[in-house]
């Protein structure tokens, strides 16, 4: 049997009733990883000794008639700017090439204990900061539909690893649509959950105000297993809210009232629309009320957005300053000042360009004009989606308004490349949570269907994508 | 020409016992480099600030205590800049720019008799990390950094220019220090738990940052250098730069800082990941009355309950210790204005002006307050007069005997046997004799023979007793 092919609730199912063992498992990935990544590049670092003791140890549980936990043995890959105890984590940069965490974040621990191996650290745009997941270190990753075209990004390890059969699931962050734009362009599921419901304790900060971490897998039933490993409360986070969720990956009775949201598909490649108004046409089938309606302010979504996170960006990324971590590089006979310089110029051009203009924005004069605006745009945004949710369950439109391009096809336009984020930085600024499912193909590549919800309605939003997923079969992963 | 003076006092929140946002102690003192230290204040990537509710209160009732409005909400905002003594090069501290979100603001205190100056805010920050550099900064090969401080939760206090004189601007802090020393909220004897930058400015022109002054012994010195530095410019239509000068303890000086500090710009913006603290209106009155006693009250309970004068209690009352040091004499003997006589006049003689500096007069004396009960006591009954008391206290301060420990050890109770004083006015008699021939026609050669009694006594000898002796037998005589 190839047991990589299984789903994780299928892994945790085989691994309690010992149809296979755990270590069978890892190891059948392991190989399935050393075949497939010199063509898709997912990982950064791979955990072969670690994840193999903790299949073993898991298997001796179950021999022991011990409790192992929902996730039991599922092969979990995380992206590399989330903190694993003792595994180095890059943030795919030069400056954490030999940063080694002594702390696990939160969400780390929760997979632990609910059963869950880290399999390897996932590779991403360099501190999270991209839409192609072109910006790292350690070389791009390669879209598994595709091998020519864009994964999507930031957390393009993070979806590329799922759908390449590498892992069951993963934990991306998304600041901007970093775990949904690479689940559309890989046909796979990825979560954004309503900001302050999962915790961002060691969650290396891009841009703390808009960010949660979330999970990407090939099955609702998947993610919404994680969600409910990782949601919750964490005294170590401030930006927590006080709640356990326990969500459902079934079926729902109940049908939804769905706004088609007009300024996502206006703007968007017309076969990606039809994706969309097909996948409409499915859900309306199925007893659901779908009608165009308008988010107005969505116009100054991006400018709102890149102006947030760059200035948060531009001081969350001035601790990298290789004193007290970070790379080899003697400070011998520097003053200070111009051993920061020599040092901060090791950033990739990228992050250097946010770092520039988030401290623009912020500078005296400046803070009005643009943050303070930024932020306003924010309220108004929020106020905008508050008043559509009293009238609909569920906003739609694509994840991404075009196909997956080719690698290199953006990278020297950053304004072209900021664009292509304009459906998905909606949901950050308002805090409220999105999923990206699986529409369909065009072309032989991925469509994602974007799903907006209320905030804290994120069982609303499963509820649909388990309906959606019911009734249609959307390919989850290529052959490699 | 007007001189106005502006105070930025620094004070830890050593009673609050954690870091402002995680759970590291204050206590870095004495500690080895970089071992008190954890992920969050060292900065590591992913970390998260924890805000401390117990520094949040404490900074409350520093705010409430000098008299400033407490909003209902508070937050915190990112001061970026680049130094290597701040982990994240960014200082997590407040800002009132974009609408007021600091612990207090607009306050006021009477200081000294009847002087007053207000408070413009009152701000809880994060104290950075220190740099350690072998000899001078200037001259040192390296410069090692020690996180073991960063993260202590700091209350900044910031004046309105309220001050004119130097010696106001010690009064004013003699106060300040008081009342946080009332409050519990930061042991002010550690080294570097109070600091304070003064900004001066003489006759309308620029403004000038004083930094670096160690002790506020040295504030008052630095302001008067300043103040002469910047007239005699004037004088000369010389025109004062604004900037920041340095104190230069060795020279007693403030010189021109030697790195260029250029106007920064701090790119302030509200820390993400603090969500705004909404105190409520209650606040300020759960603050309130967690309060203790603060120095006015006090002092005016000590001179209208104990009958002390005005004087006297002002100087218990500016150091703490001392207060509470008077406080338990009294408890063992209700000898309040005696006792504080003996602190104020006398003990004080023993301390030294660099223990005063650090606040901790009472630290190397061997006295307690037992010992100042029992002396003002033994004074109080008579045993002995008050010279001799004087020379009890220098012993029982150098050993730590109780005062009637020495009496006992040295003979020096009074001589109360009338035998043995005639005795001694005897031999002075037969010794003086050309003193006495004056003495029947000059009143005040009776007092130079009472000399030479107390001086045969060692002092022991009433004084009273044996005048009268002296005059009786003077008219026995004639």
């Amino acid at each position: 049997m190839e047991l990589f092919r299984l789903d994780a609730m299928q892994v945790a199912d085989g691994i309690k009733k010992r149809e296979f063992s755990a270590e069978e498992y890892i190891q059948q990935l392991l190989e399935r990883i050393d075949r497939v990544e010199p063509k898709v590049n997912a990982f950064i670092t791979i955990n072969r000794k670690e994840a193999i003791d903790k299949a073993r140890s898991i298997d001796k549980k179950v021999r022991d008639g011990e409790p192992v936990g929902p996730l039991a043995g599922v092969a979990v890959s995380v992206k590399d700017n989330i903190c694993v105890k003792g595994i180095r984590t890059t943030c795919a940069s030069k400056m954490l090439e030999n940063y080694v965490p002594p702390y696990s974040a939160t969400v780390v621990i929760r997979l632990d204990d609910a059963g869950a191996i880290v399999i390897g650290k996932a590779n991403l745009d360099e501190f999270a900061m991209g839409t192609t997941t072109e910006f790292s270190k350690h070389g791009a990753t390669r879209n598994p539909w595709d091998i020519s075209r864009v994964p999507g990004g930031s957390s393009g390890g993070s979806a590329a690893s799922v759908a390449s059969l590498e892992c069951a699931v993963s934990l991306g962050s998304d600041t901007g649509g970093s775990v949904r734009c690479p689940a559309s362009f890989c046909s796979v599921i990825g979560i954004k959950p309503t900001y302050g419901l999962v915790s961002r304790y060691g969650l290396v900060s891009y841009a703390n105000s808009l960010e949660q971490i979330g999970p990407a897998g090939r099955t609702v039933a998947d993610v919404t297993a994680v969600m409910n490993a990782i949601a919750g409360s964490d005294r170590n986070d401030h930006t927590t809210l006080d709640m356990k969720p326990d969500y459902s990956s079934r079926v729902p009775d109940r049908r939804f009232r769905i706004g088609i949201v007009k300024e996502f598909l206006s703007g968007a490649d017309p076969e990606v629309a039809k994706v969309v108004y097909n996948a409409a046409d499915i859900l309306t089938k199925q007893g659901c009320k779908c009608e165009e309606v308008s988010l107005g302010s969505v116009e100054y979504a991006l400018a709102s957005y890149y102006t947030i996170a760059m200035a948060e960006a531009s001081s969350n990324l001035a601790r990298y300053d290789n004193v007290r971590y970070g790379f080899e590089m003697s400070s011998e006979g520097y003053e200070w000042n111009s051993y920061y310089a020599k040092v901060r110029s090791n950033f990739g051009e990228e992050v250097k360009r946010r770092i520039i203009v988030g401290s623009y924005v912020l500078s005296s004069g400046y803070y009005g004009k643009y943050y303070l605006k930024a932020q306003q745009v924010r309220s108004i945004l929020k106020q905008e989606l508050k008043s559509l949710f009293k009238t609909y369950d569920l906003l739609m439109g694509p994840t991404m308004p075009i196909l997956p391009f080719k690698m290199g096809e953006k990278i020297d336009d950053p304004i072209k490349m900021y664009l292509v984020d304009i459906d998905t930085v909606v949901a950050n600024l308002a805090g409220t949570p999105a999923i990206s499912i699986p529409g369909g193909f065009s072309g032989g590549l991925p469509v994602g269907l974007q799903l907006m919800a209320d905030e804290f309605q994120e069982q609303t939003m499963l509820d649909a994508a388990s309906l959606f997923e019911s009734v249609t079969h959307v390919q989850r992963s290529p052959d490699l | 020409m007007e001189t106005k003076i502006g105070l930025e006092i620094h004070c830890q929140l050593t009673g609050a016992k954690s870091k402002l946002f995680c759970s590291c102690s204050c206590e870095y003192r004495g500690k080895e480099a970089n071992s008190n230290i954890c992920p969050t204040c060292a900065g590591l990537p992913g970390t998260l600030p924890l805000l401390s509710r117990r520094a949040v209160e404490l900074a409350g009732m520093i705010s409430a205590a000098l008299g400033c409005t407490v909003p209902e909400e508070i937050a915190f905002y990112r001061k970026n800049y680049f130094y290597p003594d701040l982990p994240k090069n960014f200082q997590l501290t407040q800002y009132n720019a974009y609408g007021i979100t600091s612990m207090g603001v607009d306050g006021i205190m009477q200081y000294g008799d009847g002087k007053s100056a207000r408070i413009r805010r009152v701000q809880l920050e994060e104290d950075p990390g220190r740099l350690v550099y072998e000899g001078s900064m200037e001259t040192s090969p390296y410069a090692l950094i020690d996180y073991n401080r960063a993260g202590v939760p700091l209350v900044e206090i910031v004046t309105e220019p309220d001050f004119a004189d130097p010696k106001d601007v010690r009064l004013f802090l003699d106060k300040v220090t008081s009342l946080i020393e009332h409050l519990g909220v930061c042991d002010t004897r550690l080294e570097g738990s109070v600091r304070c930058d003064a900004n001066v400015s003489v006759g309308g022109g620029n403004r000038v940052e004083i930094k670096n002054v160690s002790s506020f012994a040295d504030v008052e010195k630095a302001l008067r250098y300043e103040i002469t530095r910047q007239n005699s410019m004037a004088s000369r239509d010389i025109e004062i730069k604004s900037e920041t000068r340095h104190w230069d303890d060795a020279r007693k000086l403030t010189k021109e800082s030697r790195t260029k500090e250029e106007e920064q710009d701090y790119r302030y913006f509200p820390e993400p990941d603090v969500p705004s603290i909404v105190l409520g209106s209650e606040f300020p009155s759960l603050v309130s009355r967690s309060m203790p006693e603060l120095p006015d009250k006090r002092k005016e309970r000590f001179i209208s309950k104990h009958g002390l004068s005005p004087h006297v209690a002002q100087v218990l009352i500016d150091n703490k210790e001392l207060a509470d040091f008077f406080e338990t004499a009294m408890s063992a003997h209700y000898l309040p204005r005696e006792i504080a006589n003996w602190i104020v006049n006398d003990l004080m003689g023993f301390v030294d002006e660099q223990q005063k500096e650090e606040r901790s007069i009472l630290a190397g004396l061997k006295v307690t307050p037992g010992h100042i009960a029992e002396l003002a006591r033994l004074v109080d009954e008579g045993t002995i007069n008050r010279s001799i008391a004087q020379q009890v206290l220098a012993q029982a301060v150098k050993t730590g005997e109780m005062p009637s420990q020495v009496v006992r050890k040295t003979h020096s109770s009074r001589i109360d046997d009338s035998d043995e004083l005639g005795r001694v006015v005897d031999s002075v008699f037969k010794a003086e004799q050309s003193a006495v021939q004056d003495a029947k026609s000059n009143a005040n050669a009776a007092n130079f023979l009472l000399g030479k009694v107390m001086a045969a006594t060692k002092g022991r000898a009433d004084p009273k007793a044996a005048l009268e002796l002296i005059h009786k037998k003077l008219a026995e005589q004639s």
